[in-house]
C-alpha cells in the first residue's frame, strides 16, 4: 500500500526524523492560510499524488510570496499531473502540501528495503540525491552504497557511520545523519514497510539534516496490525477496477491488450497471458480467481473484465485441483448468462472432473469454445477476436 | 527414491484443527501411504483429542517425541505462521513445510534469520519449504500439501516451481505422456522463503531416481538466475525451463507477493536468457514443457 508524501513525513516525524514544517490542504484558500501560518518568505507548493517525478511534471513549485502560493496552488490543484509513473492520462491532484523553504546545501538519497537474496534489510545511500535512483543505479552504480542489516541485531552504529561517511556527509552533520539513518531503519521495521525512501535527504547551512521528500510502501500482508497505516489509504489514488476486484478477493491488474483472461493461480495466470502474446495477441488483464473459484467470484470476475471496453474476447483457463471442473463450469455458465456475454469465450479446463465440466459447458447452449491445452485455447481466442 | 520425503516419512500437522488444515489433512491421509504418514496434529487447546484418528498434542516438541515424526506441515493462519515455523525448528525437525499464504514479510525475515543463527551456533538445521506454497509430493507414496494427488504418477522426472497451479500443469502434461514424477516441489511465491530453486535442483541432481527436471520460475528476484548458474557448473541431468510473466508490467505485483519486477535483471526475458545460456532447454510456450522434456530423454 502506498501513501502520500505528507503522510510519509508524518510517519517519519513519529520516529523522530526531522522534516520541514508543512501543512496538508485541499483548497487554494487553505493553501494560502497554511503559508501564512508557516510564516517565512519562501514556501514550496507540492502536489500530492501516489507517483514519483512530480517536480518534472510541474507539480512542485517554489513560491516567494503569498500571491505566488495562491497562483501555484490554483494551478496545481485539480490538474492532471503526468509523470513517468502515472501513465499518459496522468493523475488528478486533489491534495497539496505547503511547506516552509529549506536551505539546501547538498541532496542525498537514503532508503530501506528488503533484500531477497540475503534475507536481510538493505539500507542504501547515495551522494546523488534528488534524482531518480534507478538512473543513478544504471549510470553510476559506484555512487550507491549498501549495507545489509540483520533484523535480529538492527542497524549498528558502524553501519550507519559507513553509510553517512560513504555519501560524504560533512562532519558537522554526521551525528544527526547517523541518527536519521537509525530512525529510518526503526521506522521501516516497526511499520512493516516494504520500502522507506528519503529522497532527497539534505544538510542545511547550519548543519541540520532534514528529509525533504519521502516515499513509503507497506507490506499488504501486515496491514492487519497497522490500523494507523490503513487510515492513510487514499482510494482516489487507486485503480477503481483493481479496487473493486479486491473486494471479492480477486487479484486483478488491467493491461493494454484486448483479450481478458480469468485463471486460477498467479503463476498459471501469468503463463496464460504469456501464451496469448506468444500466439499473436495481447492480454487485457491479469486476473487470479484464487483457489476457491466460486460462482460468485467468477461472475464478479467477468463483470470486472467486461467493464474494460477494449476486451474483445475472454479466455478462461482453470486447473481444477481441489476445486472440481464441474463446479467451475457451472460458475462460468451462470456468470456468462448473468452478464449477457457478447464477446467470444474460450474455456480450457484441466484436472478433476474435467469431462463433466466440458459436458456442462457444451450443453449450456452458450457459444463457448472449448480447448484442451493453453496453446490451443490461445490460438482459438486470438482467431475469434480477429 | 525421491527427494525430501517418501512413504516412511512421519508428519506432524500444525493447524490441523482449522478449516484449511482439516480439509487438506483428510485428503493427504487418503493419498497412498498417508494413513501411516500423518501421525500427529498440534493444537495446545485440544491436546489429548483426536481428529481423523490422528492424535493432537500440545506442542510440536511433544508430538515429535511421542511419534518420532521428523517433518511438519503448517496451515496456521498468517499472523501466527512464522511462530509455527519457529516452533518446528525448536523441535529440531528435519523439514517444515509452510502452506500459509499472506505471512508478513517482516515475520519471515525475523524467523529466517533466527533459523540461520541457530545453525551458526551449532544447532540442528531445519529445512523450510515455502511459505505460500502447495507443498510437495512423492507420487504414489506420500503427499504433503494442497496439490491434487490424482494427477501425479510415480516416475523419474523432478518438478520444481514457485507457482502451485503451474506445477500441476507441468505434472499433468508429464503424466499424460506417460512420464511419472520422482518428486514435485512447490517452493512458494513469497519474496522471503526457505528452499530455493538451487537447493531443490541440488537434491534432484543427487537423487539416483531422478533422470530429468522441469524448473519453473516467474518474474521477480534473483533465485532462478542463481540456480541456472549453479546448474551450468554442476547439473548432470537435462532440464526444461519456463519463466512466467513475459507480459507482466514492471512495478506491479502479479498476485504472488514475490512476483514483482524490481530491477532489470529479474524480468522473465532476462531469466530465460540466463537459463538458456546455462544449458537449459527453455520454452516460451508452457503447453510444451512435458513434450520438450520427453524429447530430451
Amino acid at each position: 500500500m502506498k501513501i502520500h508524501e505528507y503522510q510519509a513525513k508524518e510517519v517519519l516525524r513519529k520516529f523522530g526524523v526531522v522534516t520541514p514544517r508543512g501543512i496538508h490542504c485541499t483548497s487554494v484558500e487553505d493553501a494560502v492560510k497554511a503559508a501564512e501560518e508557516l510564516g517565512g518568505k519562501i514556501w514550496v507548493v507540492k502536489a500530492q499524488i501516489h507517483a514519483g517525478g512530480r517536480g518534472k511534471g510541474g507539480g512542485v513549485k517554489v513560491a516567494k510570496s503569498l500571491d505566488e502560493v495562491r497562483e501555484y496552488a490554483s494551478q496545481i490543484l485539480g490538474m492532471q499531473l503526468i509523470t513517468h509513473q502515472t501513465g499518459p492520462e496522468g493523475q488528478k491532484v486533489r491534495n497539496l502540501l505547503i511547506e516552509e523553504g529549506a536551505d539546501i546545501q547538498h541532496e542525498y538519497y537514503v532508503a530501506a528495503l528488503t533484500d531477497r537474496a540475503t534475507q536481510k534489510v538493505a539500507m542504501m545511500a547515495s551522494s546523488e540525491g534528488g534524482m531518480d535512483i534507478e538512473e543513478v543505479a544504471h549510470s553510476t552504480p559506484e555512487k550507491i552504497i549498501k549495507v545489509f542489516v540483520d533484523p535480529l541485531v538492527g542497524l549498528t552504529d558502524e553501519q550507519a557511520n559507513e553509510l553517512a561517511k560513504g555519501i560524504g556527509m560533512p562532519a558537522g552533520s554526521m551525528a544527526q545523519a547517523v541518527d536519521t539513518l537509525k530512525k529510518l531503519y526503526s521506522c521501516y521495521m516497526e511499520t512493516d514497510a516494504s520500502l522507506a525512501e528519503i529522497n532527497p535527504l539534505i544538510h542545511q547551512g547550519d548543519g541540520t539534516v532534514k528529509a525533504l521528500d519521502a516515499k513509503f510502501n507497506f507490506d499488504s500482508n501486515a496491514l492487519f496490525r497497522h490500523p494507523e497505516i490503513v487510515a492513510y489509504r487514499d482510494l482516489d489514488e487507486e485503480d477503481p477496477d483493481e479496487l473493486e476486484a479486491s473486494k471479492f478477493d480477486l487479484a486483478y491488474i488491467s493491461l493494454d491488450g484486448n483479450i481478458g483472461c480469468l485463471v486460477n493461480g498467479a503463476g498459471l495466470a501469468m503463463a496464460t497471458m504469456d501464451t496469448i502474446k506468444l500466439f499473436g495477441a495481447e492480454p487485457a488483464n491479469f486476473l487470479d480467481v484464487g483457489g476457491g473459484a466460486t460462482t460468485e467470484k467468477v461472475t464478479e470476475a467477468f463483470k470486472i473484465m467486461l467493464k474494460n471496453p477494449k476486451v474483445k474476447g475472454i479466455l478462461v483457463n482453470i486447473f481444477g485441483g481441489i476445486m472440481r471442473c464441474d463446479t467451475i463450469a457451472e460458475g462460468v455458465v451462470t456468470a456468462a448468462r448473468e452478464v449477457h456475454l457478447s464477446v467470444p469465450l474460450v474455456v480450457r479446463m484441466k484436472g478433476t472432473n474435467e469431462d463433466l465440466g466440458k459436458k456442462i459447458l457444451a450443453e449450456s447452449g452458450l457459444p463457448i469454445i472449448a480447448a484442451d491445452t493453453m496453446a490451443e485455447a490461445a490460438t482459438k481466442i486470438v482467431e475469434a477476436v480477429k | 527414491m525421491s527427494i525430501l520425503i517418501n512413504k516412511d516419512t512421519k508428519v506432524i500437522t500444525q493447524g490441523i484443527t482449522g478449516k484449511t488444515g482439516q480439509f487438506h489433512t483428510e485428503k493427504c491421509i487418503e493419498y497412498a501411504n498417508g494413513k501411516n504418514c500423518f501421525v500427529a496434529g498440534v493444537n495446545p487447546k485440544k491436546a489429548g483429542e483426536k481428529i481423523f484418528d490422528v492424535p493432537i498434542y500440545a506442542s510440536v516438541k511433544e508430538a515429535a517425541a511421542e511419534t518420532g515424526a521428523t517433518v511438519s506441515v503448517i496451515y496456521v493462519p498468517p499472523a501466527g505462521a512464522a511462530a509455527a515455523i519457529w516452533e518446528a525448528c525448536e523441535a529440531d525437525l528435519d523439514l517444515a513445510i509452510c502452506i500459509t499464504e499472506g505471512i508478513p514479510v517482516r515475520d519471515m525475515l525475523v524467523v529466517r534469520n533466527k533459523m540461520k543463527q541457530k545453525v551458526a551456533a551449532g544447532g540442528k538445521e531445519t529445512l523450510l519449504l515455502g511459505p505460500n506454497c502447495p507443498g510437495l509430493i512423492t507420487p504414489e507414496e506420500i503427499k504433503i500439501g494442497i496439490m491434487p494427488g490424482h494427477i501425479h504418477k510415480k516416475g523419474r522426472i523432478g518438478v520444481v516451481s514457485r507457482s502451485g497451479t503451474l506445477t500441476y500443469e507441468a505434472v499433468a502434461q508429464l503424466t499424460e505422456i506417460g512420464l511419472g514424477q520422482s518428486s514435485a516441489v512447490g517452493i512458494g511465491g513469497d519474496p522471503i522463503n526457505g528452499l530455493k530453486h538451487i537447493d531443490v535442483m541440488r537434491m534432484f541432481n543427487d537423487d539416483p531416481d531422478t533422470d530429468a527436471v522441469i524448473m519453473i520460475g516467474e518474474i521477480g528476484g534473483p533465485d532462478e538466475a542463481e540456480a541456472a548458474e549453479w546448474c551450468r557448473d554442476n547439473m548432470k541431468k537435462p532440464i526444461v525451463g519456463f519463466i512466467a510473466g513475459v507480459t507482466a508490467p514492471a512495478g506491479k505485483r502479479m498476485g504472488h507477493a514475490g512476483a514483482l519486477i524490481s530491477g532489470g535483471a529479474d524480468t522473465a526475458d532476462a531469466k530465460l536468457a540466463i537459463m538458456e545460456e546455462c544449458g537449459f532447454k527453455v520454452t516460451r510456450d508452457p503447453s510444451e514443457m512435458g513434450k520438450l522434456l520427453k524429447a530430451m530423454l
